[in-house]
């Protein structure tokens, strides 16, 4: 039998009680819970404070081509608890920004909770252009600096669009 | 060397900002990397040493950009397993049997005894093989080369077990989706039988020439300490997060595989520095060990793969040329366009890899690949510790501390 993760029912009450009913999901024996962008942060806090101590993954998808999604990016905060165990999915969904003046969907960053979070939304950062509010060094960690795009987005071709050829080529003379 | 006094920041003049500018000349600036064989693996490290005193490091990565999180996107997930032999290659077996554990988590697919029972022995041996490596690297960069030696030969061993099994030394790419491409033969529990009788001794030269060796306790004991709140706060799994005091092993908290049925124990430290790491290093190696033994007396018989009325496995040969149920399932995993069902849903499954905790989040649309294939690397978090490991410490601990977090740049780069 595949081990069946304990259960979240309390921190699920917690939860209810200050952020009112959110939408939550079990696959697989692991639940999931969906908040609103300008609420996560909130979330986040509060869920350390019930016990989840460990931030295992921040990470992102993007759903241009799932189909029946609603909106574009869901980012995911993979949390577990170190004493009890407990594993929670945190879900947060934002979509591409419509005004002119805001270039990249924004969502509150968790450095100030866990410094885990640093380079792993460094990450969301580079390959999805998602911006982190409050990060203190939001650089771009796998790609260099004078990449423009962002890779692990969907319209983003497989084999690239040919940025490689364009790198300027510095010789040992002028290193 | 002179320390210059403390610049003023009070006002922002062009000739005071060139002042404490100065004030800060006497910082050197060393680049460390990617090419560098204490590095072992392609990555950078700009350090500011003040003398031989490390002031502080910044972390470069992504010389190695494979891609494989894009490449997850358009392989099937029997075709993936070739790329996650790529990501941690100390120890391909145990990225085979993470991945295609999180595969299987998605799908639902419930293996059957006998490939819970050698994935599990497999995945002790890879763990064996890439603690070997990691602590030889260590005792290597602290100038102990015949430890490196004893613990080079002991890899090639298993080596030599999985080249038996699947004909690959290295890049192994042994476990499919519901089961294992190769099932144990006897030759190869014969040798995985000798290799338990004789690693014992080898471990105990190793500890003998090692862990009481006044040079490299001196190199290794306090230097970069990790707390066990810093080891949480960011987000250290494993061995690392073991030697800071942290008591946490899927192989215990989410039993999967056949661990629930061993008997073993996880190892733990509360010193967090480079010799605790070291330490709990070679107290698994000796748990791992147990469990192999365990296991590999009480193999359960039957099926490797799972049915084919699940449909996920190819038929043996046998069922192929002989049943009609055979024949149908294996045109239709063959053909491009049948496949399996693949839910529309979400899962993320994790492993106890011998650096961390190796999990997948694995997005499901309904067609033979993932839509998204996440791969949570252990290796990344730990290397977002080193500036603060590695601060105030001299440059000659540098290559102690790396090689203690066993840091594997093909698992930082995406």
């Amino acid at each position: 039998m595949p081990h069946e993760p304990p259960a979240v029912d309390d921190v699920l009450a917690t939860v209810t009680a200050r952020f009112g009913q959110l939408e939550t999901s079990v696959f697989r024996g692991q639940t999931s819970l969906v908040v609103p962008a300008a609420q996560s942060f909130e979330l986040l806090e509060h869920l350390k404070e019930q016990g989840f101590d460990l931030l295992v993954d921040v990470s992102c998808v993007d759903y241009l081509e799932y189909r029946g999604a609603k909106q574009r990016y869901g980012l995911v905060y993979l949390l577990t608890s170190t004493t009890t165990n407990q594993r929670l999915t945190v879900r947060v969904f934002v979509d591409d920004p419509v005004s002119a003046e805001e270039k990249w969907p924004t969502v509150r960053s968790v450095v100030p909770l866990w410094r885990a979070a640093d380079w792993l939304e460094r990450e969301v950062w580079d390959l999805f252009g998602i911006s982190f509010a409050g990060h203190p060094d939001l650089r771009r960690l796998v790609m260099p600096e004078e990449f423009t795009a962002h890779p692990l987005r969907k319209d983003y071709p497989l084999q690239g669009r040919g940025e490689r050829h364009n790198f300027p080529v510095i010789t040992r003379d002028h290193s | 060397m002179s320390i210059a006094p403390a610049p003023s920041y009070s006002s922002t003049s062009p000739a005071d900002a060139a002042r404490s500018a100065r004030s800060e000349d006497y910082l050197w600036t060393l680049n460390f990397g990617p090419q560098h064989p204490a590095t072992h693996t392609t990555l950078r490290l700009v350090l500011k040493l003040d003398g031989e005193r490390v002031v502080d490091a910044m972390p470069e990565m992504g010389y190695l950009h494979s891609g494989f999180e894009k490449l997850g996107e358009h392989l099937t997930f029997n075709q993936y397993v070739t790329v996650t032999d790529r990501m941690n290659y100390i120890s391909p077996m145990a990225n085979n049997v993470a991945w295609h554990h999180a595969v299987e988590k998605l799908l639902g697919i419930e293996l059957t005894p006998r490939c819970r029972s050698i994935r599990t022995i497999i995945a002790e041996l890879a763990r064996i093989s890439d603690h070997l490596l990691s602590n030889g690297a260590v005792g290597l960069d602290t100038g102990a080369f015949t430890f490196f030696l004893y613990a080079f030969y002991q890899r090639e061993v298993i080596y030599d077990i999985f080249e038996t099994l699947c004909g690959a030394r290295f890049t192994n790419s042994w476990t499919r989706v519901g089961g294992v491409s190769h099932d144990f033969t006897p030759l190869v529990i014969e040798k995985i039988r000798t290799f338990v009788k004789t690693f014992p001794k080898t471990l105990n030269d190793m500890e003998r020439l090692l862990t009481r060796n006044r040079i490299f306790v001196d190199r290794t004991k306090r230097v970069g300490v990790l707390s066990k709140e810093e080891a949480i706060n960011g987000g250290a799994t494993g061995p690392v997060a073991r030697a800071s005091g942290v008591t946490r092993d899927l192989r215990k908290d989410e039993p999967y595989l056949a661990y629930e049925d061993f008997d073993f124990q996880i190892c733990c430290a509360s010193a967090g520095d480079c010799y605790a790491r070291y330490l709990v290093r070679m107290a698994e190696m000796r748990e791992s060990l147990k469990i192999v033994t365990q296991a590999l007396e009480n193999i359960p018989a039957g099926p490797v793969s799972v049915g084919i009325d699940q449909r996920t496995a190819l038929p043996t040969k046998q069922q192929v040329y002989s049943t009609i149920e055979g024949t149908i399932s294996h045109f239709e995993l063959s053909m491009s366009n049948r496949g399996f069902e693949v839910p529309c849903g979400e899962s993320y499954g994790a492993t106890e890899a011998p650096n961390g905790e190796l999990g997948f989040y694995l997005v499901g649309d309904g067609s033979e690949n993932a839509y998204r294939a996440r791969c949570r690397p252990p290796s990344l978090l730990h290397f977002a510790l080193f500036p603060q490991l590695i601060r105030g410490h001299t440059l000659s601990d540098v290559v102690a501390v790396l090689g203690s977090l066993n840091i594997i740049a093909a698992e930082l780069d995406r």
